[in-house]
């Protein structure tokens, strides 16, 4: 019996003391009508060795490509004392720190990820994460339209150029709160937020400006002029940035005049693998004057009976379990083990070393584009700069030619047609700090031959 | 426990309200209240200006394991607000019935007060509960 | 603290590329002045930090951990390593599906095990947890009762029991909550729910066997009288574990359910999270599922997307959710295998009752003295809170000192001074032996010397916090000396 640690004889003693019969029989108060059979499409139990087989079977049908894709997951080195030590069971298999004093691994871990993401932000707060970048926008875009009092409307504009499933994501959770989403388009040269159509809404009620930087195309926003420019029309900024990004650029809470006043994002870059997508962490920060604002559980630092300091689970009153049906969010389980692996991955990294990540993964898109440019028909959508990702337009289908790309075991990119089928056969390209000049020159030269058999075959 | 004020009048959801005698009639929570709720943490006060209306909630008072609404005792427009208690909630606990008020309102009918308990009122409720 | 191991200029110099690059492409102003703030150390010291850290924890691997509602089970190491496969750790959600196959094969196969567990007609596994499944469940009873033009409904009924999950839940996705009471048995007062019912309710949410710790006897009939109200049936799958293999939430009438897989699936809690809240639906419901689901047509696993369900209630996060719980719940589903999951209940309802006897015997009260334990069980402490002024919060940090995780405190509500135990069903009879004697040590000291158990832990690494200190003068980062 897998996990099962019970004997014969400790059974029938454990019946006895009951006073039962039968296992079954502790299951006397459940109607007989409900008590289901046999589950015969379930497969019956494998052993660990066989089951091994399966899943090592399964993992090589998926095989390693080399992966030029990023679009909100990107591949980076994971120093090998992340995961060894995230693994370790005291942390793997401990939950939520209700008992502080049992906890305060956790909770110290947690305190020390919420100093870092500060750093990094330089932002007054943070909370212990959310589940992703997705789900954390939606929960700012919640957390705005509650801490903006001024406005009334319940509406948040939000640029085109970020990630098309952030938008749908945040639109699936905050819509049936009334609260609505208005769009803002991208400038077709620049790839950056249309500063005329931005203009176009000035003066209006909208509760916050949600400012990526980069956006979805890579590019960099006017950052300061948002910020400025989102203040001066009385609604909040609400800042979508990659944590990694933040090491190299002027950070969330230094943009403009007044800084952004909450910053998430999606916390993968910062140690978590790239694994089909998750499970991932999503990162919230925010002035101090939100604080209470803000959803998921928060870390602080506080002093035991004889004035030790310690670590605790504070601002509970924000929380499902104590405001029920007036919480600031229904979530309780967050992504505690990845911000575990996160905090020692920062720890690991430094600053130094983050900035040199990012640093490298800038260049290394860089050193792609001008690779991929030089093919005929190959070009660079914006003359804006990037951090670490490019829109290229192909000179074919898009679609055909990251499948053929994909056949030689390259992912190619993100295509855009389907999201922006303005951009015509555009694909988003990235290249991290883990793709080697070998490995652009693999992409090129494969990219080289895919076009020239289209181009051979449509004549 | 201290005893219960009797100029002024009281909710059954554990609000008292005062006549400051300058048109303005100040409110807060009870000592009882407070008792109940333990160290308090933070305040959340209305915005001044904003109408509240007698039974709703307008103001929220936390402790560590609990938050608790505040609800109105009378309709008005909230002309004044506590500002010490931002940075300072333990001056409920200490002070409930003086230093602790919260906000101060214009009454919308001054005949609404009638309608709430008197310190005696007040007092019977809270033996009753317990 | 790490930041005081910090030294300027120290680093792990074999993480981080050697060489500094050309940034000339990016304006300075939109540069950063200085490095980020964060900790500079060797990567020994890092290992040395939080190695020691964790050994501050209290952990399943560790400790006897029965946190009531949490489902704190053995996790099998296999889980972790074979769902870190290369292929599989390395995988970019955005890969084709013909780079995918391997993957989405054991998404399909938890999908189809999940369905026929449960009884339900569909599964979707992307929310990222319990709650998210919960929010999932409730818009799509939304988006059934507005595709259907029935827009009146606009109310949730929970137990006073629920976890605080259900109405905030509710509350997001729009509606009013109302409270049910429980009755003295611990079973929902059916009476006040047919007061409750009428035109507009949209649905009940209820946990079977509940919060309290029993079957919910009359589900039937209370399944019966919301459908003829016109309102459907929230399954939350916190206390799945308990009827595993032996009863099914789609034969009780429910129309959707999530299930939460860092309990009755044994993923890792992690310190809190990640988890995984697949959601199951009955037919009626399935056009709503959250996207993306994977699909087989015999040959190739494919996703469905908006594309093949232009009514789905949306997306819930960027990708599929937690893609790397998910591949541990279907490694431990096929270890279990059918006969597994029959024990599960079974040996986890098995535990509660035998060890809720034997507390009973010690001279414990339970709450529900009269009825069967499911897999957990409620005791109450209100007497020895008040003849010898010791609390169940005592009992709980005394338990610290003894080396055995708190019990559950404090919830569900009702119950005064209550402490929820959930042994669950990898725990041997001699773990469960040693926790009553630990339980009845513990009353006699609150007899003899009940200041000392007011005062424990004593023997953790910090004693008791200062909660009120931690609230009102906030410190939430660390900002230098």
């Amino acid at each position: 019996m897998p996990f099962i640690p019970h004997t014969e004889d400790e059974i029938e003693e454990m019946l006895a003391t009951i006073g039962v019969e039968s296992i079954d029989a502790l299951f006397d108060e459940i109607p007989d009508e409900l008590r289901c059979g046999e589950l015969d499409a379930i497969p019956p139990g494998m052993p660990e060795m066989e089951l091994s087989r399966l899943m090592q079977a399964r993992a090589q049908t998926d095989g390693q490509p080399l992966c030029f894709i990023g679009a909100g997951a990107y591949d980076h080195h994971i120093p090998a004392a992340v995961w060894e030590l995230t693994t370790r069971g005291e942390f793997y298999t401990a939950y939520t720190p209700y008992q502080a004093e049992a906890s305060q691994g956790t909770l110290q871990l947690l305190y020390e990820f919420q100093s870092m993401m500060t750093a990094l932000t330089a932002m007054d707060v943070s909370n212990a994460s959310l589940y992703d970048g997705a789900s954390a926008l939606a929960e700012a875009v919640l957390m705005a339209v509650r801490a903006n009092r001024k406005s009334k409307s319940k509406r948040i504009l939000i640029p085109r150029n970020l990630h098309p499933t952030y938008r749908k994501v945040t639109h699936t959770i905050v819509r049936n709160q009334q609260i609505e989403l208005v769009e803002v388009a991208y400038d077709k040269r620049s790839g950056q937020i249309d500063r005329a159509d931005l203009d176009s809404y000035s003066g209006e009620d909208f509760a916050a400006l949600v400012i990526p930087q980069p956006n979805f195309f890579g590019v960099l926003e006017a950052v300061d002029e948002l910020t400025d420019w989102a203040h001066a029309n009385g609604m909040l900024a609400l800042a979508v940035v990659n944590p990694l990004a933040m090491a190299l650029l002027k950070p969330a809470g230094e943009w403009g005049q007044a800084g952004a006043d909450i910053c998430c994002g999606e916390g993968q870059p910062l140690g978590a693998p790239l694994a089909s997508g998750g499970p991932y962490f999503g990162f919230l920060c925010a002035t101090q004057k939100l604080v209470r604002q803000m959803p998921g559980r928060i870390i602080g630092k506080t002093v035991d009976l004889d004035g030790k300091p310690g670590y605790a689970l504070t601002l509970q009153a924000r929380e499902q379990h104590i405001r029920r049906s007036k919480a600031t969010s229904n979530i309780c389980t967050n992504q505690g083990l990845m911000v575990t692996a996160a905090t020692i991955h920062m720890s690991l990294m430094g600053g130094e070393g983050l900035q040199r990540v990012a640093a490298t993964s800038h260049a290394n898109s860089e050193r792609l584009t001008h690779a991929l440019t030089s093919l005929p028909g190959v070009e660079s959508l914006f003359d804006s700069p990037v951090f670490h990702e490019r829109v290229l337009r192909l000179p074919i289908t898009a679609n055909k030619a990251l499948r053929e790309l994909a056949v030689h075991n390259v992912l190619g990119g993100f295509d855009l047609s389907t999201d922006y089928p303005e951009l015509g056969d555009a694909v988003l390209v990235c290249a991290t700090e883990l793709r080697s000049e070998t490995d652009i020159e693999s992409y090129r030269s494969k990219l080289e031959r895919v076009i020239a058999s289209q181009v051979e075959t449509s004549v | 426990m201290n005893t219960t004020p009797t100029d002024r009048r009281y909710a059954k959801s554990h609000e008292w309200i005062k006549d400051e005698g300058d048109g303005s009639y100040s409110i807060g929570i009870t000592d009882h209240a407070q008792e109940l709720l333990g160290d308090l943490v933070f305040i959340d006060l209305p915005e001044v200006g904003a109408q509240v209306e007698a039974g709703n909630d307008c103001a929220v008072v936390e402790s560590v394991k609990a938050a608790s609404d505040v609800y109105s005792p009378v309709s008005g427009e909230v002309i004044a607000v506590n500002e010490a208690l931002d940075g300072a909630p333990e001056t409920i606990n200490e002070d409930a019935y003086g230093a602790g008020w919260m906000f101060k309102v214009k009454l919308s009918d001054s005949s609404a007060m009638d309608e709430l308990l008197d310190a005696d009122g007040y007092e019977a409720m809270v033996a009753d509960e317990g | 603290m790490i930041y005081e191991h910090s030294r300027k200029g120290r680093r792990a110099t074999s993480q981080a590329p050697l060489q500094k690059v050309d940034l000339s492409s990016i304006p300075s102003a939109m540069l950063r002045d200085s490095k980020p703030g964060l900790p500079e150390l060797s990567e020994m010291q890092t290992v040395r930090h939080f190695t020691r850290l964790s050994q501050k924890n209290f952990a399943i691997d560790t400790h006897f951990y029965p946190l009531g509602s949490c489902t704190m089970k053995y996790n099998p190491r296999a889980c972790n390593t074979l769902a870190s496969l290369p292929g599989l750790l390395t995988r970019h959600p955005l890969a084709p599906q013909t780079h995918s196959q391997g993957f989405m094969a054991c998404l399909y196969e938890l999908q189809e095990i999940l369905k026929t567990v449960t009884g339900m007609h569909a599964v979707s596994l992307t929310p990222a947890a319990g709650a998210q499944g919960e929010f999932a469940g409730v818009a799509m009873i939304r988006a059934y009762h507005d595709a259907r033009g029935d827009s009146e409904r606009n109310e949730i009924l929970v137990p006073d029991a629920a976890h605080g999950t259900n109405p905030a839940s509710a509350v997001m996705c729009g509606y009013k909550t109302r409270e049910i009471p429980t009755a003295a048995d611990g079973d929902i007062d059916v009476e006040a729910l047919k007061t409750a019912l009428g035109p507009h309710t949209a649905g009940i949410m209820l946990t079977n066997p509940s919060t309290v710790g029993v079957f919910e006897r009359r589900i039937k009939e209370i399944a019966e009288l919301v459908h003829q109200a016109g309102g459907l049936l929230y399954y939350d799958g916190a206390n799945l574990n308990a009827i595993l293999g032996k009863v099914r939430p789609g034969d009780m009438g429910f129309d959707v359910i999530h299930m939460n897989l860092h309990k009755t699936f044994s993923t890792p809690h992690g310190g809190g999270g990640p988890g995984a809240g697949p959601v199951g639906v009955s037919k009626r419901l399935e056009p709503y599922l959250p996207v993306p689901m994977v699909d087989f047509d015999g040959n190739d696993y494919h996703w469905l997307t908006e594309r093949d369900r232009p009514q789905t209630m949306g997306r819930l996060s960027a990708f599929a959710g937690n893609a790397g719980v998910l591949l541990r719940a279907y490694v431990y589903a096929r270890l279990l295998g059918r006969e597994g999951m029959h024990r599960v209940a079974e040996f986890s309802t098995l535990n509660a009752n035998y060890l809720l006897k034997r507390l009973m015997e010690a001279g414990f009260d339970a709450a529900y003295p009269e009825r069967r334990a499911s897999h957990e069980f409620i005791l109450t402490l209100k007497r020895q809170a008040k003849e010898l002024g010791v609390n169940t919060m005592d009992f709980a940090k005394r338990l610290l000192d003894y080396g055995v995780h708190a019990p559950t405190t404090y919830f569900p509500l009702l119950v005064p001074e209550c402490l929820l135990v959930e042994p669950t069903e990898t725990e041997a009879k001699e773990e469960l032996d040693n926790f009553v004697e630990i339980m009845k040590s513990i009353n006699r000291e609150a007899e003899s010397q009940p200041e000392m158990v007011k005062q424990a832990p004593h023997t953790m690494p910090v004693r008791r916090l200062d909660d009120v200190k931690a609230a009102r003068e906030l410190d939430l980062a660390w900002k230098g000396d």
